[in-house]
């Protein structure tokens, strides 16, 4: 076999399995990529109760209740638009009231029915997707001042 | 006055670099000995400087200093004193000082033990590497001072995040960067192997054990990251395709195909393009990861809070090292000439094969973490891309590889005949059969990657052995006579052996944790019983109790399987009260067969009863015994005798063209 061939022999198996990848990409794409949505996007958009998505915002003060059976319910906000979650297990340990929360899950009758609510490691770490839905709903300025205070609070 | 010299040292210690990345690289262009021979005293001295500056944060956390900031923001007095040594390299600052620390040392041991390198090629992988340093310097100089004051002092610190003060995590962050910087070595090897335009089996030799070192430490720093999620953070699960952990991976796939790449070259002198082409994306990915890690862009259940500003000097500083080393690449790379030929199903085959897998896998991986970056860039929606598209599109990829992987060691270099490779691996096809039929009988049926990942353990694992197997022949000669060739296998061959069996155990750890992982959250009054995969886990009740600086609520499970004692489990829900924060510290017990894992959570009504979540994680430790096995094969490899004497000198004539382009 030649040099060209052999090196064609391989060029031929890069595409083969670069090919086999993107046709794995494709198929998968369709069913695992989650959208972000923030509480505003749920409240006005139609949203099919099969679809998974991830909701973003801050836990509204005094909203979180303990049910029975390791039940917990709680109230993602934006400050213009509030969303009634559910969820059956243990929180994440940085999980609080006024701070910023990302849920998975889906949405049907009114509820989020949360399978996940994704910890953080930093009480200071805001996620982006939640600073971006508090900036959409206009509330990013009063909140921001906050987190500053709480960041001079850091440092000082 | 011990900060402010820290301080100073890394100021000279920048100047230095800036020393070695000029007067070596020149003197190299010129063929001026003298100036060469800067490298050396340049790189031990940069190290010392580096080492006295982590010497005085080390001090400053050490005695509690609390009029500097970094000590303020990230120690507390009461904080136990593994803590106030890990709580160093705990905070952004303090472990970009580690960076440049390890950065620094790797430079000074090619120095100190590079005697057999040809000088010129010393002078030029110390310049690069001096290059990469300076760029580490000024961003640590200039937006992440460590040794910054605060006045008046604090009267005590911020404490160190909870989550960190945990064995796993101290050690976690230095094996990670000794890993990421490792393929520096690497790098800068190929940067001056482009310069000086060659490439040979002695250049291969010389970068092996370099990537083999940083590959070794990755998988610890891996490992021990993946340990730690584990026990600590309470869900039970092990890797969560978070953009933080992808942004280790990546890495570590690019390592590997590096060193196998580096084995061709070194073996038949082929592939040379290739081995550099990858040897800059191993360390591009390095730095893509601390940039994903330290800019905060993406969504991560591991995030830490962030400065944008600092994501902007990394980002700058990636985009200068992976274009200018791409550039220089696409110049000089189409003139290194390969002598090798060889046949698709041959030694080189196969490791191309993992090659092209290994980087698919990686395009795939960095595909998935940048996605939603490049989506919401363009002005798309904002979504996230998690576990079940890696899953569904790495996995597959993998099942291939893993396949070929038994196949790979039997085949001769040049050409080799496929049928015979697998009439000598009949033993092992009939092994792995008999795992997937073990499997199905003991768990009576589960997922089909599970079973199918089972097989493929057992399939990689006992066509390691029978190639080792064929190695000493085994059966064909005397049984003293096999014994003695086991005994002088080289020990490179022997790290590929321990590396290649650790993967097996590795996967099969994989398939039992994610196939037939069982879980149960429930709430539990005191003397409650849940059973758990024929466990029967009884909650005995919980109590206060109060730790160095933390409080602690305590809960006990009585675990018994069928009436008979087993284990007593103390989960943990402590907190830390400087930083108001809590955290969760699972109960586990490891058996062969899998881990019995219990947390607590928060009280549930007044009647004294806890939500709890227990899980049975079946195999799981062998996912890490794997790991380590795999490391005991890096380092075996590394202490090859081939390394250790060095390379056979090249060829009078090419060293005296070397000296003049």
């Amino acid at each position: 076999m030649k040099r060209k061939h052999k090196r064609l022999t391989f060029v031929g198996l890069a595409l083969l399995l670069i090919a086999l990848a993107a046709g794995l990409i494709l198929s998968a794409f369709e069913e695992s990529i989650v959208f972000f949505h923030s509480p505003t996007d749920i409240v006005e958009k139609q949203i099919s109760p099969s679809q998974r998505l991830r909701l973003g915002g801050l836990v509204e003060e005094g909203s979180v209740e303990r049910k029975a059976d390791a039940v917990v319910t709680f109230r993602v906000t934006d400050m213009a638009n509030s969303v009634n979650v559910t969820y059956r297990g243990i929180l994440p340990d940085l999980f609080r009231e006024g701070q910023g929360v990302v849920a998975e899950g889906t949405f049907a009758a009114g509820v989020f029915s949360a399978d996940e609510v994704l910890a953080k490691h930093d009480e200071n770490y805001m996620p982006p997707e939640v600073a971006d839905a508090l900036k959409k709903s206009g509330k990013w300025d009063e909140m921001s001042d906050k987190m500053k205070r709480q960041g001079m609070e850091s440092t000082k | 006055m011990i900060a402010e010299a820290g301080h100073f040292a890394l100021v000279l210690a920048l100047f230095v670099a800036l020393v070695q990345a000029v007067v070596p690289m020149y003197g190299a262009h010129r063929g001026n000995a003298l100036w060469m021979s800067m490298d050396k005293p340049a790189a031990v001295s940069q190290v010392l400087l580096v080492a006295f500056s982590f010497g005085c944060l080390t001090y400053s956390h050490v005695v509690s200093d609390f009029s500097v900031l970094n000590v303020v923001q990230n120690s507390h007095s009461l904080k136990p004193m593994l803590y106030k040594v890990a709580g160093v390299w705990g905070n952004h600052e303090g472990s970009l000082l580690l960076w440049v620390f390890i950065l620094a040392a790797f430079g000074s041991a090619v120095a100190l033990f590079g005697g057999n390198l040809p000088p010129s090629l010393r002078a030029r992988v110390l310049g690069v590497q001096a290059l990469i340093a300076v760029g580490f310097y000024l961003f640590l100089l200039l937006t992440s001072n460590p040794f910054e004051r605060v006045f008046p002092a604090a009267l005590d610190g911020r404490d160190l995040n909870p989550l960190l003060q945990d064995p796993g995590l101290a050690f976690h962050p230095p094996f990670l960067y000794l890993g990421y910087v490792g393929f520096s070595m690497a790098f800068s090897f190929a940067i001056a192997a482009l310069i000086e335009g060659r490439v040979d089996a002695a250049w291969a030799r010389w970068v092996r054990p370099w990537t083999l070192a940083a590959w070794s430490f990755l998988t610890i720093g891996i490992a021990l990251g993946s340990w730690w999620a584990y026990y600590e953070l309470g869900w039970g699960g092990w890797w969560f395709w978070d953009p933080v952990e992808n942004a280790s991976f990546m890495p570590w796939l690019a390592g590997t195909a590096l060193l196998h790449s580096a084995i061709v070259v070194e073996k038949r002198d082929t592939m040379k393009a290739w081995t550099i082409f990858l040897a800059i994306l191993a360390f591009s990915m390095s730095l893509l990861g601390t940039f994903l890690v330290r800019s905060g862009v993406l969504t991560s259940v591991h995030a830490f809070a962030t400065d944008p500003e600092r994501g902007v000097f990394i980002l700058i500083l990636l985009l200068i090292v992976i274009g200018g080393s791409l550039a220089l690449f696409a110049m000089r790379g189409p003139a290194l000439r390969s002598t090798g030929v060889f046949k698709p199903i041959s030694r080189e085959g196969g490791l191309l094969l993992n090659n092209l897998v290994m980087s698919t896998g990686c395009a795939v991986v960095l595909l998935g973490t940048l996605y939603p970056l490049f989506l919401d860039a363009i002005g798309g929606s904002k979504i996230s891309v998690g576990p079940p598209f890696f899953n569904s599109v790495f996995i597959p990829l993998m099942v291939p590889m893993f396949m070929a992987m038994g196949f790979g060691p039997l085949l001769s270099w040049k050409r080799a005949d496929l049928v015979q490779a697998a009439l000598r691996l009949k033993t092992a096809f009939i092994a792995a059969a008999l795992v997937v039929a073990a499997a199905l009988a003991v768990t009576g049926g589960g997922p089909f990657m599970a079973i199918l990942g089972l097989g493929l353990a057992g399939w990689l694992f006992a066509s390691t052995l029978v190639e080792l197997g064929a190695r000493i022949k085994l059966f064909k000669e005397p049984l003293g006579a096999s014994l003695g060739r086991l005994l002088r296998q080289p020990r490179a061959s022997w790290g590929m052996t321990l590396a290649h069996l650790g993967m097996a155990i590795t996967i099969a750890g994989m398939a039992g944790a994610g196939g037939w992982k069982v879980e149960s959250v429930q709430v539990m009054k005191p003397g409650e019983t849940v059973n758990v995969a024929g466990y029967d886990f009884t909650f005995t009740g919980a109590r206060q109790a109060q730790g160095p600086n933390y409080s602690i609520i305590e809960g006990t499970f009585k675990v018994t399987k069928d009436g008979r004692d087993v284990v007593t489990l103390k989960a943990e829900k402590r907190n830390y009260p400087v930083r108001q924060m809590p955290t969760t510290e699972a109960a586990i017990y490891s058996m062969i067969s899998g881990d019995l894992y219990a947390v607590i959570g928060d009280p549930d009504g007044n009647e004294g009863g806890f939500v709890t979540r227990i899980y049975f994680n079946p195999l799981i430790v062998w996912m890490w015994a794997g790991a380590l096995i795999m490391v005991f094969g890096g380092v075996i490899s590394i202490s090859d005798r081939r390394y250790r004497i060095g390379a056979p000198a090249r060829r009078a004539k090419k060293t005296a063209m070397a000296a003049h382009p």
